[in-house]
This record gives structure tokens, sequence and C-alpha cells, in this order.
């Protein structure tokens, strides 16, 4: 059986600290049943400046520029030992500003929704189209000559028609109006949520075409796995982010769907997208995700009160790239496929069997095999603070106890199968986006540098959020090195032929 | 803790009285464990939810202090990895502390 391959990644960030206090749901609740609170008035004295973010050494992991297990070389708090020489440009991606981003959300937007004041439109129209990235890959960059405003217009459309402000520096700069009088589902808040991830995971899928080979036209599928829903209100959610992302990139030949599933929804995706692959049905697939401003400063008053900054600063985005075997890059082995069942169960135990265990031993596999695991990423400086614990170290005790229960490792081990198998979460909380797969940039390095062979990358989803059901969702793959083999080692019709002539006729001898 | 759960319990409080009532966490790390148990026994102390200022009094237990009460198989099944996860000491010792 040959695999689909794991053909190249990007990872961004934008920095959006006015997002965070306006558009971040705990602010925007607080400002609303409280606004004279103690944590709005300390929210100014703990954002962190552009500067602050990149030498953040999380975020230096996410965009690649250091290895998450070099973050256990940094004191912490991570955030006052910034990285030496730290770059918002990245191997994997970069880290864009908010001037930048309010632009890119015009530039994305279809409707004529977003509306910029014209001086700072017209000097972030110049940056864009300026900028390496979202200036050569962006085919919508027109849309930032289109309807500027007056700030007096744009303070109306706010009072007056229920716009969401988009401040810069606490400046206003422009807004965003609803798309339809009425309908609760194209609100300006919602409308605000969907054109920042649109936007933030177009500036992931370009940093994709940057970074790697891929070129917009030979994307043949998109798949989106973010958390946001998109439709009206006779058909909130319907989607399809995939295509108006890929549509911003120029992705012309490309067709494109949504999968949801909680923060379960990348792992999804990557399966889907291996096993069309594999399938013959597309040679190129893109799974992609843009950022969620509803999550920024998610924690804030726990940050505040234990007075540290407001680490939800950030949207986070991705994109990854499967394609057809190369024999080279990893293979994602659709073979070994780790499902959390309806029957499974919601106990830790159950799950991590069903997603760690079960897979594993059904290819005659142990928790040994597998060098390095990946599964909720987050960042332990964000919810440590928020009584959250330590995520990523959760889980790697869990699948190490899980191991000792199977007798794959003594007790006694169980801090070392920690360290070995694991890293320190570096991802901002984003739901979705720290979910295992933020991971697959610096996993294909070291396999393909040798220094692992295997790694398993598992989603985890929270499905009660929904109300529509208390179970859970786990789902986990496989990535490791490539043997090298492009071609089934199938057998030919002549052979079939002559194999059943054989025993046909050694059945017909039996008969006799 | 959860505001609806917050709004649950006390519908249960209301409805069985804190006599026939216990509440059983299964938190995974101590602080937020004994935020739980005070929620509900002294009241919501971030005054966020159902249960600000509202006493109800219940005793609250973790899981794993629970282990001699229910079947020992299904503790196992259930419950056993975690208790090499977690600090178990910590949770319990934090949960209790609510307890009078």
């Amino acid at each position: 059986m040959t695999f689909p391959v794991l053909k190249g990644s990007a990872y961004t960030l934008v920095h959006t600290p006015d997002i965070l206090v306006h558009e971040g749901k705990l602010q925007e609740e607080e400002m609303r049943n409280n606004p004279d609170s103690d944590y709005l008035k300390a929210i100014p004295d703990h954002l962190r400046s552009f500067d602050d973010v990149v030498g953040y050494g999380p975020n230096q992991a996410y965009i690649g520029n250091i290895h998450p297990r070099d973050l256990k070389d940094i004191e912490q708090p991570w955030y006052e030992h910034p990285v030496e020489n730290a770059s918002a440009e990245g191997k994997f991606g970069s880290i864009l500003d908010e001037e930048s981003f309010y632009g890119c959300m015009k530039a994305v937007d279809m409707f004529d929704l977003v509306v910029l004041e014209s001086d700072y439109q017209a000097k972030v129209a110049k940056k864009l189209n300026d900028d390496p990235v979202i200036g050569k890959y962006w085919v919508t960059l027109d849309k930032l000559t289109e309807n500027p405003a007056s700030v007096e217009d744009i303070q109306k459309l706010i009072d007056e028609k229920d716009a969401k402000p988009l401040y810069l520096d606490g400046k206003l700069v422009g807004c965003v109006k609803r798309a339809h009088e009425f309908d609760a589902a194209l609100t300006s808040d919602v409308m605000f949520e969907n054109l920042v991830s649109k936007a933030s995971a177009a500036y992931g899928l370009a940093e994709l075409f940057a970074k790697n080979e891929l070129v917009p036209e030979d994307v043949d599928y998109l798949i989106e796995c973010s958390e946001e829903g998109c439709g009206d209100m006779f058909q909130r959610g319907g989607g399809n982010y995939a295509k108006a992302i890929g549509e911003i990139c120029g992705c012309v030949n490309a067709t494109g769907s949504d999968t949801r599933s909680f923060c379960a929804g990348p792992s999804h995706s990557m399966v889907e997208a291996a096993a069309l692959v594999q399938a013959g049905v597309y040679s190129n697939v893109v799974v992609l995700a843009g950022g969620s401003s509803a999550k920024l400063g998610m924690n804030g008053k726990d940050h505040v009160k234990k007075d540290q900054p407001l680490l939800e600063d950030c949207l986070g985005t991705f994109a990854i790239h499967v394609a057809e075997n190369d024999g080279k890059s990893p293979v994602i082995r659709t073979d070994i496929v780790g499902k959390h069942k309806i029957g499974s169960g919601a106990a830790p135990q159950a799950i991590m069997q069903a997603i760690v265990s079960d897979p594993l031993e059904k290819v005659g596999m142990t928790i040994k095999d597998v060098d390095v695991f990946s599964a909720e990423m987050q960042n332990p400086e964000i919810t440590v603070p928020a009584g959250a614990g330590d995520i990523p170290s959760a889980n790697y005790k869990m699948i190490a106890a899980l191991g000792i229960m199977k007798k794959v490792f003594e007790k006694s081990q169980l801090n070392q199968v920690v360290e070995d198998i694991g890293m320190p979460g570096f991802v901002p909380t984003q739901g979705h986006i720290p979910s295992g797969v933020p991971f697959l940039g610096h996993a294909k390095e070291m396999i393909e540098n040798g220094d692992i062979h295997r790694t398993m990358i598992i989603g985890k989803g929270s499905l009660f959020l929904g109300r529509l059901t208390n179970l859970f969702d786990g789902i986990s793959f496989i990535v490791e090195a490539n043997d090298g083999k492009t071609e089934d080692e199938t057998v030919d019709k002549d052979t079939i032929r002559q194999m059943i002539a054989e025993s046909m006729k050694q059945f017909a001898a039996s008969l006799k | 803790m959860d505001l609806e759960n917050q709004q649950r319990i006390k519908d249960l409080t209301d409805k069985y009285g804190k006599d026939d009532l216990v509440v059983v966490l299964g938190g995974g790390e101590a602080e937020a464990c004994g935020l739980a148990a005070e929620t509900v026994s002294t009241g919501d102390p971030t005054f966020a939810g159902p249960l600000a200022g509202v006493p109800l009094g219940l005793k609250a237990y973790h899981m794993f202090e629970l282990k001699d009460e229910v079947d020992a198989a299904v503790y196992e099944e259930q419950v056993s990895m975690m208790e090499m996860v977690l600090d178990k000491d910590a949770i319990i010792k934090e949960v209790q502390e609510y307890r009078g």
C-alpha cells in the first residue's frame, strides 16, 4: 500500500490586542454586565506590544524559529525571558500586526461590510500590496481601493446601524457592518468573527504557498476546520469557508468544504485529506483554519489576577498540504487511525485506549513504537494560571500511564516516558489551533532529518459545548518516515487469472 | 464553576434538600476542584454565577475519595489510570478543606 504524504505546512499568528479588548467574548460580556470592573480597568496595563509577542518563546516555536523542546531551556515565565534575535519571520510562517490585519479583513470582504477610514485604508493598502506574501498571493487586494469613509461616518454606522468598531491603539479606524437588518445569523458580531477567521486563514494559506513548492493552481481540494459557522438564519453554519478562503489566494482549480468537530476538527480533516489523496480522488489537498476572535483573552481575568500579561492576544492559523507519495516526504499511515467511537465511553482511560492503544495494537505496535506524541499543545503559561493545568503534560502522563497499564513501561519510568515522548505546550488557546497539528511542521523536519521515525497526532474535542451530546470526541493518525516506495506492489490481472486457475485446478483435483 | 452547572446544582438542592445530596467532582486540578467545592458549599467566590452569595452547604467529594464506595472493577476501568496521572493528594486535600 502506498500512503499519501505530509508535503508541507505553514503556521502564522496575528497579534490583535485591540480585538482582544473589544471583541474577545469575555471582555465583551464584562463591558455589557460590569462596565466599571477592575478587570476592564486593568487590561491596558496587561497588553503586550508586537515586539513582546514576537520575542515570546512559544510564538517563535509556533512559526518554526525554535523547536518546542527548546522552550525547556528558556527560564519561565517565558514572557519575562524573550528569545534573543527573535523575528516575526519564521521558517513555517510569520507574525502579522493588527494594523495590517484590518486591511486583510477588508481585502477578503466580498459584501462591503468592512469600512475603513480613508487615510488608514490608503496606508494599509500600500503595506499589503508591498507585503512579499500577501501582496504576492492574494488576488483581492483591489478591495482596498473601495468605499473609504470618514471617522464621523464610521461612528454613525456604529451608533445607528449596530456596526462593530475596529480600533488601532485605541483609535477608531473602521468598523464591520451587519449583513442583514434582523437576521441573527448575520449580525455584525457574527460577521466580525467570520471575517476574522476567513482573513487569518487566507493569510496562513498564502504562507503555505510562500514557504513550500505548492502553487495555488495545483490545489484540488481545501478542507477548512475552524470552530466558526457561517450561513443565514435558514442554514446557520451552512459553510463554505474553504472555498471562500481559496478564492482569496487564487486557488482557481480547487473546490472544498468545511469539517467540524470542535478541537478534533483538524485531525479529522487530516484523515479525510489523506483518504482523498490515497483514493486518488484528489492529488493535492490543503487542510487549513483561521483564528478565533471570540477566544482572545478567554482566561484574561485569571491572568490579570496573577499579574501576568494577557497572553491570549494572538489569532493562530495553519495550512497543511497533503499530497501523493513523492518517495521523500513523511507518509500518513491511513492504516493506523485511532478513533473514539460512539460506544467507547467518556472516561479518560477509555478515550486514550480508543485513540492511542487500539490503532497501534491493530498493527502489532505499542506506545513504545511511537517516538513523539502531539495532542493538545496549549501553552501552559496560559492555562495553568486559569486552573486548567498543564494540558500537554497531562496528556503525556495519560499516554505513559496507559503504557504502564499495558505493561509496556514500568511504573517508575512514568516521568522519563513523559520526557521522551513529549514537548512543552507552545500554542495559543484558540480551540482548534493547538489540537495536535501544530507539531506537523516540526515533525516533518525531525523525520526527514532522521531525529525521529514516527509521531502520533491526536485531536480531542469537547462536543458537550454544542449541547447536543455529552459524547467526547478524539481521533489520531500516524506520520512516519517514507520508505521510498511510491508504487503499490500490486499483482497484475494475468497473475490473478493464473492464481485462480491454479486454485480451481487444485479444487477439482480434491473432488476426485 | 460553569454557570449552568451552578444553576443545575441549585435547582437539585431546591428539589431534594441539602441533606440528601453530595457533589462528586471529577476535576483534574486541585485549585479548580477546590473552587468547585467552595462554590457548592459557601457560594461562588467569583460572584459570577447563580451561586454567588448562596451558601448551599453541600459537601463535595472527589471521585478519588470514593474508591471504596464503588465497584472495584469499574473503578479500575474508569479511574485507575488517572490516579497515576493526577496529583491525587493535592486534589483531596483541597476538596476536604471545604467540607469543614
